[in-house]
């Protein structure tokens, strides 16, 4: 990985075989971890989809229409993105103000907004882009660390549609999001201290945020900590999920034998609980290989991110590629019992379009970041 | 670090390394508390949830035995199982319900009543997507319309079981009895496991009495199902072991024959084989489809059933529990040549009536009339018999003592019930002073006698125990217990063989001859007169093939006053007078003893004797005629003092 990484350095580009990429400013180290990591959700989803082959096939489009999204994100240069950002911030704000004025109610969540007769869509998904690019904008002229001022300003560009979010209500997307501008402002050198306070305020709050919840999101704090309570109801997923895991054992039942997601015991096999098809079917090393993979994922985009030449660069990219984590962490703590249950899909992994073209949108800024020359 | 106000790039840089740097540190962190996670339940958990995952999918399934068969004596079929499919809906799957129903109506019959029947069981406690069953017993060509069109219904299941089917229906209602339902009543007393696989259990006649060997062994598939409870695949399979197979010795023929005799009238017909006790008919009217308790009936047929005063569900073959009247009458002729208070020539003038001395009190001779004409003159035991005179009992019983009348009537399991595998059968009532300052309070009087010599008063028989009666005369004393089991496969865990009954002490042979010549001209003593032929001649001694010995008996339901005629006009129908008859023949050699009760039919030797008649000549006729044994030529009479 060592060589990978310094030929893909600039001024490595002896290697006439990537070098065509380079001009197209993509990355080709971070490329294959994708690929690899796309590569191995996909045998895992042709599994979970019980090799449906047209749903199997659906999936293969959206993957192909993702990295699509990776390449055009990638040739846009970052002072683009920099002057676009106060924009496409007010623009997703007001959109999900719309939302929850004339939004669409879906499973009791108004999350969608529609052109009638042309699309529907979410624009919380589009906050998970837009809001770390507003408060690196904010930041990018500031000095750094930043000064309460700026921390302060930083955290309300956050939190007014992070707040939006949580209010229709999608509490996942909204921590998505939330994290996502918080992790600027981390990156941004707001002082460790600062966080400890923060956190203490925090756990001293919690009694209190209690009463703030909806009753469905106490319930599930409730399920993690003692599923038994309702088997069949409210703890069926998470008791569900566990077996499914816990019964895969080191090296897995084996592709396609897994009797608690093939039997249907395993609620949301193919999108949320994927991961828990992973732990069944191939075992703690099938786990440890897709943890493995996210972990090279996010050094390589952390390198990359640490090399950008901008200060607005390096705090998008950063903290694009910390969100990334965040997603794959809460979903898979929540999978295995350790976080309650949250609607998060597992980042590449899970069936759908939304999320993953999202982040591979985002992976493309990470590379145009990185690969613009003179920036 | 805030002091500073100047944007040193160069610096930012770096602290954004370390940043970056610090929070791969976290990461690393975060992720190894996942793959400690993972390692707690891949590794360490392994075995619990691997066992966990397990329990979910397989499930272990009883698989119901079939039931034994049930033969008669021919090899006929009284019972058998037959393949019977129900319609269910597994309503979790089903978005409306009442349209999805009333789809289904259009194809197959739906009435209303399986509408509510389904309703109901849809109340009950069940698993999460357990089909219940809307139809059940679907014709062939409703199975197949619903093939048809199984890709219009989701949530619709066509299921198939084997079921309880009696082809003669109402028939054997009484001898056979049925399966029924298995009830949550019942459930208390049934073992668990072994009803497991089972929905039905036998509630009546040889059903019930052989339910552990007819019920067979449970057997088990253990299947894959899926969280839906659907099943996927088999496992391991430990198959059931059917029922015991078993014969009777109920005979198809004689039994539609003694259906047919009774025809519209309320009774009952039990017919015995008296060298083995075998029962050969068991009779009684009216019936019901036992089918009906199988495939379900609506509550208001079943309310119709139970309540009609006509009582179908009512066995009175076994549980009927009547007068035996006049029938009783051979019993006690012998008790008193036994007490040594009579003897066959012994001759009594009967004017009609029987006064106890000093007593004002008339006991009346069914010849009695008001105007004092009655009677039937001289009377010896054997006239007594053929003309059924009361007066010479009465004039018997007023000379003996109770408890000699009683010992000897025990002798013939009056008042007890000791059939082998008769289940549920009635005990009658034997009465004695005991008894009477027991139940009643009150001392025995004379006058008791009277009554119980004529098979009245408190005396009570089924007539089931008035076939044993009539079986026992045949063999001359010989007592045997009424079995319905002739052959089995395997031996019957239910029966552990009871002791032989003891014969009948007291009477010599010559007595019983005597007796049964007495019973014989009951039938075929005729052309001599009214008072001179036998009480039945008139109605079955003209033409009849072979000989017959019989007794007649009218009981009485109500007491008729004293001085009054019995008019059986001005009786409602349950008051009027029970009808019976117990028979044998051949005479000397007998192969069928019976009895027939008709409630409220009247007279014994004009309604019951030809019904008796007609079932002996199906029985007999046929093989009468096969082995060409002639009929036997009238023996002269021992005793007849008043020809």
């Amino acid at each position: 990985m060592n060589q990978d990484f310094v030929r893909s350095l600039p001024g490595h580009e002896r290697n006439l075989r990537v070098a065509w990429l380079h001009r197209i400013h993509i990355d080709p180290l971070l490329l294959l971890l994708l690929a690899g990591l796309v590569l191995f959700g996909l045998v895992v989803l042709y599994s979970a989809v019980d090799a449906n082959s047209a749903q199997f096939q659906a999936q293969l489009v959206r993957i192909a229409l993702a990295f699509v999204a990776l390449g055009i994100a990638a040739q846009l240069p970052p002072q683009m993105y920099m002057r676009w950002a106060p924009y496409v911030y007010i623009v997703g704000v007001v959109l999900l103000v719309l939302v929850l004025l004339f939004g669409i109610t879906v499973k009791g969540s108004q999350r969608w907004l529609e052109i009638p007769g042309v699309t529907r869509f979410q624009p919380s998904e589009l906050m998970k882009i837009a809001v770390p690019m507003a408060v690196a904008w904010y930041l990018h002229d500031r000095v750094l660390p930043p000064s309460i001022k700026d921390v302060c300003v930083a955290l309300a560009i956050v939190a007014i549609p992070a707040g939006l979010i949580m209010m229709q209500p999608d509490l996942g997307t909204g921590i998505l999001v939330a994290g996502a501008g918080f992790a600027v402002v981390v990156l941004a050198g707001l002082p460790w201290r600062w966080m400890g306070y923060a956190f203490l305020a925090f756990a001293a709050a919690a009694p209190g945020l209690w009463y703030v919840l909806q009753d469905y999101q106490r319930q599930r704090i409730l399920t993690l900590f003692d599923p038994e309570s309702d088997p069949l109801g409210a703890g069926w997923n998470i008791i569900q999920s566990t077996t499914a895991i816990g019964s895969g054992g080191l090296t897995g039942k084996g592709l396609l034998e897994g009797t608690q997601s093939h039997l249907d015991f395993l609620p949301e096999a193919r999108t949320d609980f994927i991961i828990a098809v992973i732990g069944e079917e191939l075992g703690l090393v099938g786990v440890l290989i897709l943890l493995s993979l996210y972990v090279l994922i996010i050094l390589r985009g952390l390198v990359m991110a640490a090399s950008a030449e901008s200060t607005f660069g390096r705090l998008l990219a950063g903290s694009l590629i910390l969100t990334f984590f965040v997603y794959l962490f809460v979903n898979i703590a929540m999978v295995s019992g350790l976080l309650p249950v949250v609607g998060v899909p597992l980042p590449l992994v899970s069936y759908g379009g939304t999320s993953a073209l999202t982040i591979m949108a985002g992976f493309g800024i990470v590379m145009a970041i990185r690969m613009h020359k003179a920036w | 670090m805030v002091g500073l106000s100047i944007k040193d790039p160069a610096r930012e840089q770096s602290m954004f390394a370390s940043r970056a740097i610090g929070l791969f540190a976290i990461i690393v962190f975060l992720v190894g508390l996942l793959v400690l996670r993972f390692v707690h339940l891949q590794i360490w958990q392994y075995e619990t949830f691997q066992t966990r995952s397990d329990l979910n999918r397989i499930q272990v399934q009883p698989l119901a035995p079939p039931r034994g068969l049930i033969f008669d004596r021919q090899g006929e079929l009284l019972a058998e199982n037959r393949v019977s499919s129900s319609l269910a809906l597994v309503t979790e799957r089903i978005d409306g319900l009442g349209q999805t129903i009333a789809q289904l109506a259009e194809l197959v019959s739906v009435t209303p009543a399986d509408i509510s029947d389904f309703e109901s069981r849809l109340k009950r406690k069940r698993r999460p997507f357990e089909p219940v069953a809307l139809r059940m017993d679907l014709t062939e060509e409703e199975k197949a319309v619903l093939a048809v069109n199984r890709h219009r219904f989701i949530g619709m299941e066509v299921t198939s079981e084997l079921i309880r089917h009696y082809p003669y229906g109402e028939l054997f209602a009484h001898a056979v009895g049925s399966v029924r339902r298995i009830t949550e009543d019942d459930l208390r007393a049934l073992d668990e496991v072994a009803y497991s696989g089972t929905e039905f259990v036998g509630k009546r006649g040889v059903e019930k009495f052989y339910e552990r060997s007819l019920l067979g062994q449970v057997g088990y598939q253990q299947v894959e199902t899926d969280a839906h409870g659907r099943i996927r695949q088999e496992l391991d399979k430990e198959a059931p072991i059917s029922g015991q197979n078993i014969t009777l010795h109920l005979d198809s023929r004689l039994q539609i024959a003694a259906s047919a005799a009774l025809g519209e009238r309320r009774g009952a017909v039990v017919a015995l084989d008296p060298r083995s006790g075998g029962v050969l008919a068991l009779v009684s009217h009216p019936g019901y489809d036992p089918n009906l308790f199988v495939s379900g009936m609506s509550s208001k047929y079943y309310k119709d059933l139970s309540q009609s005063l006509y009582t179908p569900l009512f066995n009175r073959a076994i549980n009927g529990q009547y007068a035996p009247g006049s029938t009783f009458k051979p019993v006690m002729g012998l008790a008193g040549i036994v007490a040594g208070t009579t003897e066959w020539e012994t001759i009594i003038e009967d004017r009609g009536f029987f006064r106890l001395p000093g007593q004002k009190r008339i006991y009346r001779d069914w010849t009695w009339t008001r105007d004092g004409a009655g009677g039937q003159g001289d009377v010896d035991l054997h006239r007594a018999i053929y003309r059924s005179s009361n007066v010479y009992f009465y004039d018997l019983a007023s000379r003996m003592e109770v408890n000699d009348i009683v010992s000897f009537a025990d002798q013939f399991a009056f008042g007890r019930h000791v059939a082998v595998d008769v289940a549920d059968a009635s005990q009658g009532l034997l009465p004695d002073p005991i008894w009477k300052q027991g139940a009643k309070g009150e001392i025995w009087y004379p006058g008791d006698n009277l009554n119980f010599a004529i098979g009245q008063g408190d005396l009570l028989a089924t007539p089931l125990q008035m076939a044993i009666a009539a079986a026992t005369i045949a063999n001359r004393g010989r007592v045997v217990r009424p079995r319905m089991l002739l052959a089995s496969d395997a031996p019957m865990a239910e029966v552990d063989p009871p002791l032989p009954l003891p014969a009948i002490t007291g009477p010599s042979p010559d007595d019983w001859e005597r007796m049964v010549d007495a019973m014989e001209a009951v039938v075929h003593r005729g052309n001599k007169g009214f008072r001179g032929n036998g009480t039945a001649w008139a109605y079955i001694g003209r033409d009849i093939g072979y000989r017959m010995a019989g007794k007649s008996g009218t009981a009485q339901v109500v007491e008729i006053k004293q001085g009054e005629e019995y008019d059986e006009e001005e009786l409602d129908e349950f008051n009027r007078k029970h009808a019976w008859f117990i028979a044998f023949a051949p005479a000397d050699d007998p192969l069928i003893a019976l009895s027939v009760l008709v409630e409220n039919g009247g007279g014994g030797s004009s309604v019951a004797a030809p019904v008796a008649k007609q079932v002996l000549d199906a029985y007999l006729l046929p093989q009468l005629a096969t082995a060409s044994i002639s009929v036997a030529p009238r023996r002269p009479s021992q005793a007849d003092p008043i020809q």
